[in-house]
C-alpha cells in the first residue's frame, strides 16, 4: 500500500530521457534524506561506543592508574569466563528476568480477564492497576525497601504477622525474591494493558457463536481466546524481557547486589567493575559477552517481533 | 422484575458480583504501596515508624516544605530540561524518519527498522564505559546536555516505530486528494498530515517523557552535583535511610507525580506506545 502512495501522491516531474539513472538516484536520495539525521544520530550514539567497547575489551586498563593501558588480546575474556561472580550474575540475570516476566504475565492475563468485564468502577480499577508502572522505578524501589519490606516497621511483615513472619529481613534474607517482587509489581500493569488490548480486539461474534454452540467458559477460553491472545502475550514477554534484562535501579537501591553478590545481575556487576573498581578492560569484556548473549536471544525474538508487526503492513 | 426472574439470575449475578469485589481488592492491593507512600508523605517522622503501622495521625505539609529547603529544585529543573529537550529532539528526528519509512518508503525499509529496534536491544552496560571515558575527555561529564543526547538515542527507536505506525494509518486517498488539489509538500505535511497524526505525536511524546523522566542508570554514572536529576535526589536519602521515611515518601511522591498524572490522562495512548505501535 505504501509504494502506491508514493507514486500517486507525489507525481514525478517529467524527466529528460537521457538522464533516467541520475534522476532515479536523486529520487532515491530525496527519499532517504528525511531518514538520515535519525540514522546517523543512532549510529553515532549507539554503534560507535560499542566499537570502542570492543577495543577496550582487548586492553588492560585501570582508570585510577593513568598510563596503565596496554593491549592484552583476549585475556580479559579468559578472566571473565573464569570469574565465578560473573557466572553467578549471569544466572541471577536469567532468574530475575524469567521470574519477573513469567509471574507478571500470569498476573497480567488474570487481571486483564477480570478487567474485561463491565462492572462498577472499572476505569477506576484499571487506573489503580496501571499506576505502579508509572511510578519512578527508583521511587518504587525505595518505597518497597523501606515502608513495605522493612523488618520492623514494614507493611509486609505486619500483614504476615498472623502467619508468624516476625521480623523477617526480606532484602537481606531473600534478596532475589524481594527484587523480583518489586519488579513484578512494576511490570504487571504493562502486561495487563497489552493483554487487555488483545482481549478487547477479540470479535464478539466469535465468542457468541462459541456460546451458542454450547462451549463453556473454560472451553471458549482455551480454544478461542488463548490462541487469539498468543500474539499479545509473545509481544509482552518479548518487550518486557528487553527492559527487565537491563534491571539496575531496583538492585542498586534494594540490595546493592548483596548480601555479598547474591542478588547481583550483569548490569549491576559490570557497573561495579567499571565505576567502583575502575577496571575498564574487564567491564568492557563483560559488556561484549552480554551483547553476544543478547544477540543470540534477540535474533530469535526479533523474528517473532517482525511476524507480529510488519506482516500486517503489506 | 418478578421473584422468579431474580431467583434464576441470582447465582450468576452473585458470582459476577464476587468477581467484581475480587477485582477491586486486587486493584487496591496493587495500588497500596503508592497509597501508603502518599499517606506517609503527609506524616511527621515519628508517625512514620510505628508498629503496627498507624493510620491515625495529624497530617502535615512539613515534609514537602523541607524538600525544597533541602535543595530539591535544581534536581527537578535538570530533570525537566533533560526530559523536555530530549523529547523534542526525538520527535524532530523521528517524524521525518518515520515519514521516509511509511509514506514514501526507502528501499530496505525493513533493514532500517530492524537496525533501530536492535539498538534498543543493545544492553546499556555495554556502552556505558566508553561513553563515560569519552564524556570525560571532552569535558561533558556532569553536563545535562550529555543526558539529553543519551535520552534522545534511548527513545529514538521507540519513537520511529510508533510514528511509523501512526503515519501508516493515513489513508492513501487523503494524500492523493491533497496532491490532486495541487497542495505543496509543506501544505500536505502541515495542513493534512499533522492534524491526523497529532494524537500519535502526543502518544509518542508521552512515552519518551516517561522513560526520560524515570531514567536512572545514565544519570547516576554520568552526573554529579551540577546535572543530577530527580532519581539522584531520591537516592540521596539512602545514606540516612531508615531515619527519614516521611521525608523520603514526600520526595518519592513528588518525583513520580508528573508521569503518573500524564499516564492517567493518556491511558489509551499508553498501550499503543508501550507496544511501540503494534497494538492499536
Amino acid at each position: 500500500m505504501s509504494t502506491d502512495v508514493a507514486t500517486t501522491a507525489v507525481p514525478r516531474p517529467a524527466v529528460p530521457a537521457r538522464e533516467p539513472v541520475r534522476s532515479a538516484r536523486r529520487e532515491g536520495w530525496r527519499r532517504r534524506a528525511p531518514l538520515l539525521p535519525a540514522l546517523v544520530f543512532a549510529i553515532l550514539v549507539t554503534q560507535i561506543p560499542f566499537l570502542v567497547t570492543l577495543w577496550y575489551s582487548l586492553n588492560s586498563w585501570n582508570l585510577v592508574r593513568p598510563g596503565s593501558e596496554r593491549f592484552v588480546g583476549l585475556s580479559n575474556y579468559a578472566d571473565v569466563f573464569a570469574d565465578r561472580v560473573f557466572r553467578q550474575a549471569a544466572l541471577n540475570t536469567i532468574v530475575i528476568t524469567a521470574g519477573c516476566v513469567i509471574v507478571a504475565m500470569l498476573l497480567g492475563v488474570a487481571l486483564a480477564l477480570l478487567l474485561d468485564r463491565k462492572f462498577v468502577g472499572r476505569s477506576v480499577v484499571r487506573t489503580l492497576i496501571i499506576t505502579p508502572f508509572l511510578i519512578m522505578p527508583v521511587a518504587g524501589a525505595l518505597v518497597w525497601k523501606t515502608t513495605m519490606l522493612d523488618p520492623l516497621f514494614g507493611i509486609v511483615n505486619f500483614v504476615l504477622s498472623p502467619f508468624g513472619a516476625g521480623d523477617y529481613d526480606w532484602t537481606s534474607s531473600a534478596p532475589l525474591i524481594s527484587v523480583i517482587a518489586a519488579l513484578v509489581w512494576q511490570w504487571t500493569p504493562f502486561m495487563t494493558l497489552l493483554v487487555l488490548a488483545g482481549l478487547q480486539s477479540q470479535g464478539r461474534d466469535v465468542l457468541e457463536a462459541a456460546q451458542v454452540d454450547g462451549a463453556g467458559a473454560a472451553r471458549t477460553f482455551r480454544s478461542i481466546t488463548l490462541p487469539h491472545l498468543r500474539r499479545y502475550i509473545e509481544l509482552g514477554v518479548l518487550l518486557g524481557a528487553i527492559y527487565v534484562v537491563n534491571t539496575f535501579d531496583q538492585i542498586y537501591i534494594m540490595t546493592q547486589g548483596g548480601p555479598g553478590t547474591a542478588s547481583s545481575n550483569l548490569p549491576f556487576y559490570i557497573y561495579q567493575r567499571a565505576f567502583l573498581g575502575f577496571d575498564v578492560g574487564q567491564a568492557a569484556a563483560m559488556g561484549v559477552v552480554v551483547v553476544i548473549g543478547t544477540i543470540v536471544v534477540a535474533t530469535l525474538a526479533l523474528r517473532l517481533l517482525f511476524r507480529s508487526f510488519v506482516q500486517e503492513d503489506r | 422484575m418478578t421473584a422468579a426472574a431474580v431467583a434464576v439470575a441470582g447465582p450468576r449475578r452473585r458470582s459476577a458480583g464476587l468477581l467484581t469485589v475480587l477485582t477491586w481488592i486486587i486493584g487496591i492491593v496493587f495500588f497500596f504501596p503508592v497509597l501508603w507512600m502518599v499517606i506517609t508523605a503527609f506524616k511527621h517522622e515519628a508517625d512514620a515508624y510505628t508498629d503496627p503501622p498507624s493510620l491515625i495521625f495529624t497530617p502535615t505539609l512539613e515534609q514537602f516544605r523541607a524538600l525544597f529547603d533541602a535543595g530539591a529544585w535544581p534536581y527537578f529543573l535538570n530533570s525537566l530540561f533533560a526530559t523536555t529537550v530530549s523529547t523534542l529532539l526525538v520527535l524532530a528526528l523521528a517524524v521525518p524518519a518515520a515519514y521516509a519509512l511509511a509514506i514514501r518508503p526507502v528501499k530496505k525499509t525493513q533493514d532500517v527498522l530492524f537496525f533501530f529496534i536492535s539498538t534498543k536491544m543493545l544492553p546499556v552496560v555495554a556502552v556505558i564505559v566508553p561513553i563515560y571515558v569519552i564524556a570525560g575527555r571532552i569535558g561533558a561529564l556532569d553536563n545535562v546536555w550529555t543526558l539529553v543526547v543519551l535520552y534522545t538515542a534511548m527513545n529514538l527507536p521507540i519513537a520511529v516505530w510508533m510514528m511509523r505506525s501512526f503515519l501508516q494509518e493515513i489513508p492513501a486517498e487523503v494524500l492523493e486528494a491533497a496532491a490532486m488539489d495541487g497542495a505543496s509538500l509543506r501544505q500536505t505535511l502541515l495542513k493534512v498530515m499533522l492534524p491526523m497524526v497529532a494524537p500519535g505525536l502526543a502518544a509518542t511524546a508521552l512515552i519518551c517523557v516517561i522513560f526520560a523522566w524515570n531514567e536512572f542508570f545514565f544519570a547516576v554514572n554520568l552526573t554529579a552535583s551540577q546535572a543530577a536529576t530527580v532519581p539522584l535526589f531520591l537516592v540521596g536519602f539512602m545514606t540516612s535511610e531508615g531515619l527519614y521515611w516521611a521525608q523520603l515518601a514526600a520526595a518519592a511522591t513528588l518525583a513520580s507525580l508528573p508521569v503518573v498524572l500524564a499516564g492517567w490522562v493518556a491511558q489509551k495512548q499508553l498501550v499503543r506506545g508501550l507496544s511501540m505501535g503494534a497494538i492499536k
